[in-house]
């Protein structure tokens, strides 16, 4: 087996008026892009909470992108300023976690702009990659040393005196 | 033998604060005495674990667990209550969420090490002697706790039937917990006993539509008395937390800052507020918001996540290389 380039697992929320058009345009005009991005549509940028894409990293994804209307272009009028300013505060949380920028995407894509999408899409997957996977939950894992830490404790109980009720 | 339920409370990660507060309840605890034998409580009674060991399984009516769980002994002890009470309350903001031991997550095992054993001032450790799990002595091997690089919250670690929230939780609320238990008239399983609503619903001050251009740290305005603490720009996380205490700190002037936990249904408390607070950010030019956020929100961990790392979506932030600052972004 040759050495495998690592394909990273991107969760993307597409908005279904304009970005999820996009991917659909990209697609009916045969345009190629990386398959990384899983994508789920949402009816606005503006539904996608933060803890969406805490939930996506922490869960395994190695990135996630947030795609919707252009501002001012929203199909609910405003609610794209709002995905704005979310991924903006979210940005700003993400830093002090440690987490790299490159990660978290916004992305502005109206239903005419599948290369747009397409492109953004790529330069994403490439970026992503060179960053390395995230495996986020390993994190938590202390490397197994629990199991072997509680046994000790209960060998240590089975040979204490005992003491007298 | 008596007809009196068996009643064990024990502590992890935790100040010592839940368990004044269970005495907080004044005179009622000796209602408490009169239901209960208390078969385990470090604090207050002298009781033994090879006693809870030998306990036959489910044989505690009710374990009031408080603190976090940051070491394997904290580990084991959560997993023998659980494995002998029938009923087990995360008790408190650090069992439910982690809270200020959580707090831990913005670093790691090393970082924290590195600092109690090596740099505060009042330490002299010139070998540089670290707690070892294990050690060879002449008498043989003594152990250790392993310590946890993330602490964790009771529920990452067992099951746990009921959430007591509240740094410490208001004696109003244990008493109401303590009431269901004792008439039977408990809420289905994994119920969070408070409120299902948010500090702002509680609290007295008057809100207005909110339209901020700046956020305000405590120190830089006197707030006005009346009205609404976010209104006027200081981030109070009345809006992402349960309401129980009563609103105690908005209503003399302090910004409410989530000891309550997050709100029902609410997972991720850090991004509930991420959430709130930049949808009433008065801008829709993409600079401007850029530098409301970044000058008005400097700790954007110690204002989302003071009470609720550990319970967040994702933990902790990303390991470090033991200076005790989160890895910088690459």
């Amino acid at each position: 087996m040759t050495e495998e380039t690592f394909q990273p697992k991107i969760i993307g929320f597409l908005c279904n008026w304009c970005s999820y058009r996009a991917a659909d345009l990209a697609g009916t005009a045969r345009m190629k892009y990386e398959p990384n991005v899983r994508i789920i549509r949402v009816m606005c940028s503006g539904r996608v909470d933060p803890s969406f894409i805490l939930k996506a990293l922490s869960m395994g994804a190695d990135g996630v992108m947030i795609a919707g209307c252009h501002p001012g272009e929203c199909h609910y009028l405003e609610q794209n300023y709002k995905t704005m300013r979310r991924f903006s505060m979210l940005k700003h949380t993400l830093r002090a976690m440690g987490i790299e920028d490159e990660r978290v995407r916004l992305q502005w894509a109206s239903a005419a702009e599948g290369g747009v999408l397409a492109k953004a899409i790529n330069e994403m997957v490439e970026q992503v990659r060179s960053l390395g996977p995230l495996n986020w939950s390993e994190h938590w894992s202390e490397n197994g040393r629990i199991e072997e830490s509680i046994g000790n404790l209960l060998q240590e109980h089975e040979e204490a005196m005992e003491v007298p009720a | 033998m008596s007809e009196k339920g068996k009643l064990a409370l024990y502590w992890g990660a935790s100040c010592g604060g839940c368990e004044i507060a269970v005495l907080g309840i004044d005179d009622k605890i000796l209602q408490v005495a009169d239901a209960f034998d208390i078969v385990f409580w470090p604090v207050a009674v002298d009781a033994k674990v090879r006693s809870i060991e030998k306990m036959e399984d489910k044989s505690i009516d009710l374990c009031l667990f408080n603190g976090a769980i940051r070491t394997s002994e904290q580990e084991y002890m959560a997993r023998l209550l659980r494995q002998k009470s029938k009923v087990l309350v995360a008790f408190g903001s650090c069992a439910h969420e982690g809270c200020i031991p959580g707090l831990a997550n913005m670093t790691d095992k090393e970082a924290i090490f590195q600092t109690a054993y090596h740099d505060t001032p009042s330490t002299h450790n010139p070998d540089d002697v670290r707690p070892q799990t294990e050690t060879e002595v002449a008498e043989g091997t003594l152990t250790l706790p392993y310590f946890y690089e993330t602490v964790k919250t009771l529920d990452q670690t067992i099951d746990v039937d009921y959430y007591l929230p509240g740094c410490p939780p208001e004696p109003e609320r244990i008493w109401d917990a303590l009431t269901a238990i004792l008439t039977n008239q408990l809420p289905p399983p994994g119920t969070v006993i408070g409120e299902t609503t948010t500090v702002c619903d509680v609290c007295p001050r008057e809100r207005e539509e909110k339209k901020i251009k700046e956020f305000k740290r405590t120190w830089e305005i006197i707030p006005d008395p009346d009205k609404c603490l976010l209104d006027q720009g200081i981030i109070c996380c009345g809006i992402a937390t349960r309401a129980g205490c009563g609103a105690l700190c908005p209503t003399v002037g302090s910004p409410c800052i989530g000891c309550y936990g997050p709100n029902e249904g609410v997972e991720d408390f850090g991004a509930r507020m991420m959430s709130a607070l930049a949808s009433v950010i008065d801008s829709d030019d993409p600079a401007e918001i850029d530098r409301i956020i970044q000058e008005g929100i400097p700790d954007p961990m110690g204002s989302f996540y003071r009470f609720s790392m550990a319970h967040g979506e994702l933990r902790r932030v990303a390991p470090i290389s033991g200076n005790g600052k989160p890895g910088e972004p690459a």
